[in-house]
């Protein structure tokens, strides 16, 4: 599997760290916290998650994946994708 | 059915064994059944077959998407043991290993269960004084387990890379009532079990969703062969409880993940036992036919695919490499990938759901297949009694909420870390 990274193009998964699920928001309130750190939507079909680019770029990249087939549709730099509270 | 004897294979080799019976009936389904069991694996097989055997119920339908052994009971390495340092973890696997080691006479039916050992390496004074603990705390609780120095590790497996450079092995931590089973005669002998007693065996039947009640409660379930009422419904899918769970609308503390497996071809006996490298994930035993069956890591992003990529077999074999440079040259025969329910702490989870009538049985990562005797046995006394067993009263969905968390790795809430 290769990830179309925004700046490096084109590169192969070893060079990147998975993070996961990139619906997920950092709540504001204790009480959600739970929800946020547990729980998981963990969708079978196109899901947008977190990869980082530790062995290139550095970036924090947003990637489009089908879970149930592996095929990537969209990769944008997290910051691009404007995260509402963004990957550190 | 016929009892598995040598005089029954005696009487059936005199015609030419062409009048064997089927191993479980095929059955179609009824109306309404005391509990239906959603999937027909080793664990909800195993449910069934306890739920008739023990509590005296064969009202139960065991429904299953594909094949009977065409999931992951047929996409793992084999291997059983019940070395965990965790209380929660101890009692229950051990609870497994006892059920694996009469099971063949419990079944009649050859489950293969060999108890050859499992020996987990050690590489450095910090790991040593890890696997002592472990190994204090299996003693503890009445499971056997044996530190061995280096010296007793080159008796037992002279052909390890003791002196290489970076990761020397010092010693192991040794489980010798562990071994292999054979993965596919579990599922069919309790398929076997489970069907004499009465239970139906639907396969090719897939749930498409929940038939709920004015309070919400679950009544039964839709399939792909009509809707199925049920006093109780439980969840034995792990690898999909994400997805039975979002149609219940459930939401679950579960990221489904790839783990790949892989078998040489077939050589002479050159691995006594099952082997673990400790400074790399990596682990192997010969299976009976002589291929080397190993595996490490699973691939790390939410899959599921059935399938995994290639970083992960050349992690594998470098592991592989370094601990045991003899398998070099073996020729690679097959690779496979199974889908597993990896949940934030890496333990399973047997409990009723907030849903009546709903029950869960999932989450076990990529350690299902040892603890499918304890799994279906505690699975079975919660459908029938609603009360867990005392051995899996850890297991509760609950946990992640109250901090109650079992986790042997301590690696925290991030399922692909398990």
């Amino acid at each position: 599997m290769r990830l179309p990274c925004p700046f490096c193009g084109d590169r192969d998964i070893q060079e990147f760290v998975y993070r996961g699920d990139a619906s997920l928001v950092r709540p504001e309130h204790e009480a959600d916290m739970f929800a946020y750190v547990y729980l998981r939507d963990n969708v079978a079909g196109p899901m947008r998650e977190h990869w980082y680019h530790t062995q290139g770029c550095r970036n924090w990249i947003v990637v489009t994946r089908d879970t149930r087939t592996h095929e990537v549709s969209d990769a944008v730099l997290a910051r691009a994708a404007s995260e509402p509270e963004g990957p550190r | 059915m016929t009892h598995f004897s040598i005089l029954s294979f005696a009487a059936h080799a005199l015609s030419g064994h062409k009048n064997w019976a089927a191993t479980w009936r095929d059955a179609a389904p009824r109306d309404a059944y005391d509990i239906v069991i959603v999937g027909g694996g080793g664990h909800g097989l195993a449910t069934a077959y306890y739920l008739a055997k023990v509590h005296g119920n064969a009202n139960v339908a065991v429904l299953e998407r594909g094949w009977i052994g065409g999931g992951n009971a047929g996409r793992n390495t084999t291997i059983i043991r019940s070395n965990y340092g965790l209380e929660g973890n101890t009692a229950f696997y051990e609870h497994s290993m006892k059920l694996w080691e009469g099971l063949e006479q419990d079944l009649n039916y050859n489950t293969m269960v060999s108890q050859r050992g499992v020996l987990n390496l050690y590489h450095s004074d910090g790991q040593r004084d890890a696997y002592a603990r472990r190994g204090n705390a299996m003693r503890l609780n009445g499971i056997d387990a044996e530190l061995l120095d280096q010296a007793s590790v080159r008796r037992l497996a002279p052909f390890l890379n003791f002196d290489h450079a970076r990761f020397p092995i010092q010693g192991g931590l040794l489980q010798r009532r562990g071994g292999t089973a054979r993965h596919d005669a579990v599922v069919w002998g309790y398929a076997r079990g489970a069907s004499n007693r009465g239970v139906d065996i639907i396969q090719n039947c897939e749930v498409t969703g929940f038939k709920r009640g004015h309070d919400g409660a679950v009544l039964g379930v839709e399939t792909t062969r009509g809707p199925i009422m049920a006093g109780k419904v439980g969840l034995a899918v792990a690898g999909n409880t994400s997805r039975l769970g979002a149609m219940a609308g459930l939401r679950l503390p579960i990221e489904s993940h790839v783990l790949q497996a892989f078998v040489s071809e077939g050589l002479k006996p050159v691995i006594p036992g099952v082997i673990t490298f400790g400074a790399g994930h990596f682990y192997i035993s010969q299976s009976d036919k002589g291929g080397l069956v190993f595996g490490g890591d699973i691939d790390g992003y939410n899959s599921y695919a059935s399938r995994g990529n290639l970083p992960v077999l050349e992690d594998v074999c470098e592991g592989g490499m370094a601990l045991m440079p003899m398998i070099g040259r073996a020729r690679l025969l097959r690779s496979w990938g199974g889908v597993c329910d990896m949940t934030m702490d890496g333990s399973p989870i047997i409990d009723r759901t907030p849903i009546p009538g709903l029950y869960l049985n999932g989450g076990w990562c990529y350690g299902g297949f040892k603890a499918t005797p304890a799994s279906g046995w505690c699975f079975a006394h919660l459908l029938a009694t609603d009360a867990p067993h005392e051995t899996a009263a850890a297991y509760r969905l609950d946990r992640f909420a109250t901090g109650r968390m079992i986790d042997e790795k301590g690696q925290g809430a991030q399922a692909n870390l398990h």
